[in-house]
Order: structure tokens, then sequence, then C-alpha cells
């Protein structure tokens, strides 16, 4: 499959992960959310730009335990918690956020 | 995700109306070339796919003496069919084990019989047409060579090597799957299911160092690549990521801190799990299984023990010797490999755990045998140990404790749904379905002993239930690991917060 964002075609694989995460934008997020039936709110974006860096670092997506730390400190410990990260995210935050961050989707025994 | 129709989970176990055909549609995405090509298969379908199937089949008929049995020994007495979770949960007739192995039984009469050869017609024999191999494609991953159905079978056919074959076979010609062969470049690249990085995984581990000593203010480690320590820990990468396998790393961490032992993770080897098994290739399970063996020795570690993950623990207990032994630089005094679950229960049997109990009285338990520990296995020095340990560890660590329906656990357990490389999205239909009989047999247990958390020692188990269980009307975080249990009770010493605190 594809998603066509501004005029580009960028080309995503048969779930909806893009192929070439240089080609991310966030223009390119809301689209990718829209098919999933995402509004994206500031507390979204908070989880999605914290995969981001992380991703920046490390080539990998965070285990769920670490982005639940990280939302506890910038979104406060009534956010911090694996619930809230499926209340945003109802298909899994690891894996509906990464493809909304346009990260490659975790695999694995997950 | 789609809308799937849930199979009804309130009356008792029961064998489906049939529903021909219902799963037909049912297929993994392929493996993309560079998949395949990284395992040394073709990157997609070869021209001449017919004639080098045909002829991987005859290798392995070669091969496998077994493989040639079961081709040949089925009787149809129907003692199998209505053994498979996923028959159980589709009503489709191919899912039962008889019609699933007839898949490629009728090709290998076909081609490998005297009558199959002669008068096709006569003896149910049929070419390997394209049809045929979108049949094997499609039904070949309906089956978690969960082995459940040859615990059934009176000529102990076993349907697992027969699928596995069928994918060997299909891999060879280029129509691979792109959950397992994908998985297994990572393995080799990275060395670990995950793809997660050394550095990603020093960060994860130095992370939960943190939040043990939070909780008990002692400083827990989580040591990765140390040379000289005595265990090497080979668990499934799972447990670095996903919920609840995380918190039974937590707790195989106390359990190594407070026995005083020295022990390490290994980057090289940070993954337990085998998907090459799944795949039913043989080189492949060698390559990954190297992996542990050189881990092991560039450490010069005396002891390698496993963390929960079910089908490694068949891979491990049943074939690392032949893979990748000798292991004769490991300590003989210790079974090689060991599974994490007798060194805990070894440790309370010594009287060397301090456990709380009352730490899980929040939870009533029961506990999912997984379907590789459960008919491949063994634990410890007695038969049954595989269901005794798990068990006794569970009641050392818990007051409340039900095991579910006879007919669905110890060597009769069902699979989770997702095991055999069925633990992908694209599969969601099938794995739903294939989770309903346990679900079946757990409802029974909330209704009737007021059951509240399932446990397992199976990372594919735990990611399954974690997704399923809320399709069921489950909570998300109902199942956890053995070894999270074994963390919410241990008192470790010197601890002085968590339980200790609350107890003052």
């Amino acid at each position: 499959m594809a998603y066509e964002c501004n005029g580009a075609t960028i080309e995503a694989d048969e779930e909806g992960y893009i192929l070439d995460i240089s080609l991310w934008n966030t223009d390119l997020a809301g689209l990718i959310a829209e098919a999933e039936n995402i509004e994206m709110g500031d507390d979204h974006w908070e989880v999605v730009n914290f995969l981001r860096n992380y991703y920046d670092e490390y080539q990998i997506a965070p285990a769920v335990r670490v982005l639940t730390k990280a939302v506890k400190r910038s979104l406060g410990p009534e956010k911090g918690n694996s619930k809230y990260l499926y209340e945003l995210f109802p298909y899994g935050p690891a894996k509906q956020a990464c493809k909304i961050a346009g990260l490659p989707k975790p695999t694995g025994c997950i | 995700m789609a809308d799937y129709k849930v199979p009804c989970i309130d009356k008792p176990l029961d064998i489906p109306a049939l529903a021909r055909g219902s799963m037909a549609h049912s297929a993994p995405f392929p493996a993309a070339p560079e998949h395949q090509q990284a395992l040394g298969f073709p990157g997609e379908l070869v021209d001449d796919w017919h004639d080098k199937a045909i002829d991987k089949f005859a290798e392995l008929l070669g091969k496998s003496r077994a493989l040639q049995v079961y081709m040949d020994s089925c009787v149809k007495c129907g003692a199998c069919t209505d053994k498979c979770q996923y028959f159980l949960g589709s009503g489709d007739p191919k899912n039962m084990p008889v019609a699933r192995q007839d898949l490629m039984r009728k090709v290998y009469r076909r081609h490998f019989t005297w009558a199959g050869k002669i008068v096709p017609w006569l003896v149910d024999a049929e070419d390997l047409t394209e049809e045929v191999l979108d049949d094997w494609y499609s039904y070949f991953h309906q089956c978690s060579q969960c082995r459940r159905c040859s615990v059934f079978c009176p000529y102990g056919i076993d349907t697992a090597e027969i699928s596995m074959a069928a994918r060997e076979i299909m891999d060879h010609i280029g129509k691979g799957q792109k959950y397992c062969n994908e998985i297994l470049g990572k393995v080799h690249k990275i060395g670990n299911n995950l793809g997660l990085p050394e550095k990603a995984l020093a960060n994860t581990l130095e992370d939960l160092e943190e939040d043990i000593e939070e909780e008990t203010g002692l400083e827990v480690k989580l040591p990765l690549n140390v040379k000289g320590a005595d265990i090497l820990l080979v668990t499934p990468s799972a447990d670095f990521f996903a919920e609840p396998h995380v918190d039974g790393l937590i707790g195989y961490a106390k359990v190594f801190h407070q026995a005083g032992v020295s022990w390490t993770i290994s980057s090289y080897a940070s993954e337990a799990a085998n998907f090459a098994m799944f795949i039913g290739s043989y080189e492949q399970m060698k390559l990954v299984a190297a992996r542990i063996r050189k881990a092991a020795e560039d450490l010069g570690v005396k002891r390698i023990i496993f963390g929960e993950c079910g089908h490694a623990w068949r891979v491990a207990y049943a074939f690392l010797n032949t893979l990748a032994g000798p292991f004769d630089f490991l300590d003989p005094d210790y079974p090689v490999p060991q599974h994490i679950c007798e060194l805990t229960w070894d440790l309370i049997e010594k009287g060397a755990l301090t456990l709380d109990k009352s730490a899980n009285d929040h939870m009533t338990l029961t506990f999912h045998d997984s379907c590789n520990v459960a008919r491949a296995t063994r634990m410890g020095e007695e038969p049954g140990g595989q269901f005794e340990i798990p068990r006794a560890i569970i009641k050392a660590c818990c007051n409340n404790f039900v095991d579910m329906d006879a007919d669905t656990i110890r060597e009769s357990t069902f699979c989770c749904g997702g095991g055999g490389g069925l633990l992908t999205d694209d599969l969601m239909e099938t794995r739903i379905n294939g989770a309903s009989p346990r679900m079946q047999a757990l409802k029974e247990v909330v209704d009737d002993h007021g059951v509240t958390h399932m446990a397992a020692i199976c990372a594919i188990c735990k990611s399954q239930f974690a997704k399923i269980m809320p399709i069921y009307g489950f909570e998300m975080d109902s199942i956890v690991s053995v070894h999270q249990l074994v963390s919410n009770a241990i008192i470790l010493d010197g601890q002085t917060s968590g339980q200790t605190s609350e107890a003052e």
C-alpha cells in the first residue's frame, strides 16, 4: 500500500508501516493516524515524538515500560500507565504508535 | 482491526458444526524477497516450483523416518478430529489434524507410492497443483505445531512434523512466511527476534535496575556481557520489551540476586526463541543455536539457564546438544541446559527463598501449560516435572490456585492459539479461533472459582493472551508471568521497601 501526502507517494508495507522512515513528516503522521481512526491530540504527539527521539538514539522503539515511564515524567502520573496508552492507541502503543511515528513495526513474540 | 466472528465461550467445550472452507481465505503475508534470501531461500516462487517441491519432499522423506511413517500409517480412525483448537474454533474440517495431514499425504501418495502413481483416483492421491499449494500455505499456517492431536492419535502421528516439513518445502520454492523469516533474519543480524541492538538492551536493563532499586532499596543487577559469570541467561527478547514478560525478567533477577550467583545476559545471544523450528529448517535451527554456544564460550560461563519461553525450552531440552553440542565445557553438576523454573524450585525446596504469599492475595491464579513445554520437554528429575514444578512455584508464591478442566491442561493442554509462528496480526482470525478452547476453560474457573489471573511460562502465550483475552471479555493484564508472582512474593535480604515495609 501507499500514502498520498502533499503530492508525494509514500510506499508502505501490507499493514501501513512506511518503508523509508526518512520520508516521514507530521502531515504524513496525520494521514496514517486518520487511516487508523485516531484523532491526534497533544498527548498522542507527545508519545509519537518520544518514540522518534528514542528511535534516533537506539534504532528501535522503546519497551512499553520505558514508554510508560517517559509519559509519566512528561504528562504526569495519572497518564503514565499502559491503560492510558491503550486509550490513546487502542491497537497497542508499541505497534500503532510506531506506525504513526513512521517507525518499523516491532517484531517477535510480542 | 477488522471485525472477526469471535467463537462463543459460554457453553462447555463442544464439537462445532462443520463450516467447510470457512478458513480457506486465511493466509499469512508472504515473505519479501530480502527476507527469503537472507535465509538462503529463493526470493519468490521459482518457475519449476512443482518439481523442486517434489524433490525437496523426497529429500525430507529420506532424512526423516518419522515423516515417512506419518505419511504411511494413518488409518482414518478419527480420534484426532476434534482435538485441534483451530478446528474447535473455526469448524473448518480442513483444520481437523487428519485433514491437515492429508493435504500433504495425498501428494505423497501421488509421487511416492506405487498405487498413487498408477491409479491415483483409487487411493485419494493428488498432484501438487497451484490450488493444493495454496491450501498448504493457508492450512499449514493454521497449525501451531502444538502436538495436542498426536497425544490422541493411536499411531502417534505428529502433525507438527508434517506442518514443519510443508513449510520447509514451501520456503525452498520461494513461498515463505513473512513473520518467521523476517524475524530469523533479525536474529542473524542483531541477535534477537525484536531487533533490539546492544545499546538499547543495555539501556533497558539499566532502567529495570532503577525500578527494582526503587521498589526494594537494593541494587539488584541485570548484568550484560559479563565475562567470567557463572550463568548465561538465555531468555526470549520479549522479556526485555513486553508486558507481562518484563515482570518475569525482574523475577529471575531477584532470584539470582537472592541465590547469590553470578549471571549474565549476552547481547550476541539475546534470544531464547528459535523460530527455525517453526519453519522446519534444521540448518537455520543450527545457526540460531550456535549463537548460544558461542556466547557461552566467549563469556566463559559454567551454566546455561533458559527463561520462560515454550518452544525455546523444547529446542534447548530436546535438541540443543545435537544442534550445538557437545557442551563439555560447562559444569557437569548442573543440567545442560537448565530451566529457570528448575533453578527457582530447587532454591524454594532448599528453603533459600523467603516468600510472602500474601503479596499475591489480590489474585486467584490458574496455570496455562504451554504446549511445547508440556508435550516435548521435562523439568526436574521426575516424570511430569514440567507440569508439577511451575505449579509448585505458583503455590509457593500464592495462596489461591485453581486448575482448569483436566481435559485442557498438562499433556492435554490447548495451544494459546499463537504458537508455531502464528503470533502475527495477519493471522488474527486464526489466533482468535485457536484461543477459544482455552478461553472456554478459563471462563469456567473464573465463573465457578473466582479465578482472576492466568499464569504462563512462554513469551508467545503471554503476548497472545494479552492481545486475545480482551476480545473474549477478560482484562488484558489478567495474564501474568510465573516469575512475576515470584517477584511479588520474594523478600530479599536487606530489602527496605516493598512487601517488607507494608508488613512493618
